[in-house]
């Protein structure tokens, strides 16, 4: 491990990749801070940038980056304007905004920054210890386990979508595997399903149904509703010190919080948005009755909970990435969807074939938060200023750099055209509730899902691996059993409601 | 019928017609030699279009009940809010797509933001014009020069 984290030191500290990790945070914090713009939008955006430089560290490095300042900046406009830009903040916003109006928003700033970093330094910690061990477990997977393994992560996440719907999240899962058919594939050497249209004869294109996906809808509902995007001026931020007692109060917070937070993010589909709700109402549950009063009131426990426990399940949701290729939420599909394009395929190899890649980004998430730490705190009253950019110049910038993004990757200008195309379908279906990550997980997945399947397919001659394999029938009944739990819950709470006895 | 069950309509449809191109027409094509084999192409497309049949069906007849959640955006009230702007934009985003190649990327690009910006309400003319050329300028500095990806300046008639 020690050679791994030497050759790790090396490759992180090149001053290109110092610059990646610092250009990254400050971009992450710029956009972050938009509200309506959550870290998703912003990978897409920065991935036919990262792609483009050629060098798979440097740009995992990059959008790590990217990453952790996205979710840094979510948080600087939940406390300073209520409106977090991303899911996974909302909790942030419970006890940071009241301080911010009680007139302590610099200190706020500094404790969350102080939780998320502590929160992802712990997190890349146990990723360091947890990963290997993981991968050396993974090695031993046959294709079989590993199709049954991605039928888990799937299963995982659409399960975790919520009641009533379950059975959309799996829909849209199965709509984005269909969509991974087109194209023409490595294995059969035909295209299949192209109705005899060129265009589709290499498949859809991962960029720009990522942008379609997550960048073109939050921008669209920006416009529609222009209440979404509150304003304001961010107001004066001073005094960023905060007192020992205060330093003494979250302490154990963060310890607990990041353990917590970081154990949550390694689970497919639950990642930073469960991490920081259930951190924030573990902590108010475990308070003193004196402290519980002062929750959602500016409680600075309450405040530290939520920051830890999102930056931890960040870190945490990079282990199933980097060590099965699985990736657990719609941002590390992204990634993942990066690095396919890089042509390095993440999973239990990576450490044995790239070890100076996995290396070079669990050194850089610990250079990525010093960054956050020292960099950003002390500019972030000038970085604030963006939130005073008025919306009618922000929304055509937004979508300009939706349309490049889809462009550059592609250099193809029908590509525009099929952008929009489905940028309107992802409205349409998020209009109608459904959940739009597993879609594009679930096309990110596709070909190693069926690469696997195939594979287990031709080893066993036939479909018998899926009962004789006694592993991979197990994840499978894992798999079946998350996906009927929900609805099955729901159905006796809904019994309940109706005065109906329980079986038990 | 609400808009979900109409959307999980047009998914049953994709499915059927995936399903009947995997179960029906696609394995005609396959070589002899293939057919010997395991797994076709077909295989797992044919897995794909029964799942995802019998899932559109149950969402379709709305036989798992949730409750019925509301987001930030209710589409039954689409015409209270700026419809028109965001229809306005995607036209613009459509011609843009059509106008980058023929007029070239500086003046497609400063004539989408400053069309957006109008679209949006904005009149302070001057400051679009400085703002979205000096966004497009730097755009295309660090796209052609930095990133090293061509994107042609001008338009057709002027050259390159």
């Amino acid at each position: 491990m020690l050679e791994g984290i030497l050759l790790g030191l090396q490759t992180a500290l090149s001053i290109q990749n110092l610059l990646m990790v610092i250009g990254g945070c400050l971009i992450g914090t710029f956009i972050g801070m938009l509200p309506g713009l959550g870290p998703m939008s912003i990978i897409a955006i920065m991935i036919p940038v990262a792609i483009s430089m050629g060098d798979p560290a440097a740009a995992l490095i990059l959008l790590a980056g990217v990453y952790y300042g996205a979710i840094f900046g979510g948080s600087t406009s939940s406390i300073l304007l209520n409106a977090p830009g991303v899911a996974g903040t909302v909790a942030t916003s419970f006890d940071g905004y009241p301080m911010a109006r009680a007139g302590k928003a610099g200190k706020a700033l500094t404790i969350a920054a102080i939780a998320s970093f502590a929160g992802g330094t712990i997190g890349a910690i146990l990723l360091m210890i947890f990963a290997p061990a993981l991968s050396s477990v993974a090695l031993l997977f046959h294709s079989s386990e590993y199709f049954a393994l991605m039928v888990v992560g799937l299963s995982a996440i659409a399960a975790f979508a919520g009641t009533g719907q379950v059975a959309k999240a799996l829909l849209m899962t199965v709509i984005g595997l269909i969509m991974a058919t087109v194209g023409e594939t490595a294995q059969f050497n035909a295209p299949r399903f192209t109705m005899g249209i060129m265009d589709l004869q290499s498949g859809f294109g991962f960029i720009t149904l990522a942008m379609a996906m997550f960048a073109l809808p939050e921008a669209l509902y920006l416009v529609l509703k222009p209440s979404r995007s509150a304003q304001g001026s961010s107001g004066e931020i001073k005094d960023l010190r905060i007192t020992r007692e205060e330093a003494k109060q979250i302490t154990p917070v963060i310890g607990r919080q990041s353990l917590q937070g970081f154990f949550i993010g390694v689970l497919p589909g639950a990642g930073a948005t469960i991490a920081s709700f259930l951190g924030y109402a573990v902590e108010r549950n475990i308070a003193s009755k004196d402290e519980q009063k002062e929750f959602g009131h500016g409680s600075v426990k309450g405040l530290a909970a939520p920051e830890t426990a999102n930056n931890a399940a960040c870190t945490g949701s990079f282990v199933p990435l980097l060590t099965l290729g699985i990736p657990g939420s719609g941002t590390t599909a992204i990634l993942l969807g990066a690095l396919i394009a890089l042509s390095i395929t993440p999973g239990p190899r990576l450490m044995i074939d790239n070890p100076s890649i996995f290396w070079a980004v669990i050194i850089s998430m610990y250079i990525g938060n010093v960054v956050l730490l020292i960099l950003n705190l002390p500019l972030i009253p000038y970085i604030a200023k963006v939130l005073a950019v008025p919306r009618n110049f922000l929304i055509p910038f937004i979508l300009f750099f939706t349309l490049m993004g889809a462009y550059i990757g592609q250099n193809n200008a029908t590509e525009l055209l099929i952008l929009v195309g489905f940028g309107i379908v992802a409205t349409i279906l998020k209009f109608a509730d459904y959940p739009l990550a597993p879609l594009l997980i679930g096309f990110i997945l596709g070909t190693m899902l069926e690469d696997n399947f195939s594979r287990s397919m031709s080893l066993y001659d036939g479909p018998s691996f899926l009962w004789e394999r006694p592993m991979t029938t197990g994840l499978l009944l894992v798999a079946l059993i998350l996906v009927i739990l929900p609805s099955y819950r729901a159905r006796r709470a809904r019994a309940r409601q109706e005065g109906v006895a329980d079986g038990d | 019928m609400a808009l979900d069950r109409w959307v999980a309509l047009v998914f049953l449809g994709i499915c059927l017609a995936y399903g009947y191109a995997a179960w029906f027409t696609m394995d005609g094509s396959l070589p002899p030699f293939m057919r010997r084999t395991p797994v076709w192409p077909s295989s797992f497309p044919k897995v794909l279009s029964i799942a995802g049949i019998i899932l559109s069906t149950i969402v379709l007849l709305g036989l798992e009940k949730g409750e019925e959640k509301i987001g930030d955006v209710d589409y039954r009230k689409l015409g209270e809010y700026h419809l028109s702007q965001a229809l306005m934009l995607l036209g613009l985003m459509v011609a843009y797509a059509l106008l980058l190649r023929p007029a070239g990327f500086l003046l497609a690009t400063s004539g989408f933001l400053i069309g957006g910006s109008v679209i949006l309400g904005e009149r302070r003319w001057l400051v679009m014009i400085v703002v979205s050329a000096i966004a497009t300028g730097l755009v295309w500095y660090l796209v052609q020069v930095v990133l090293g990806i061509f994107l042609r300046p001008l338009p057709f008639f002027m050259g390159v």
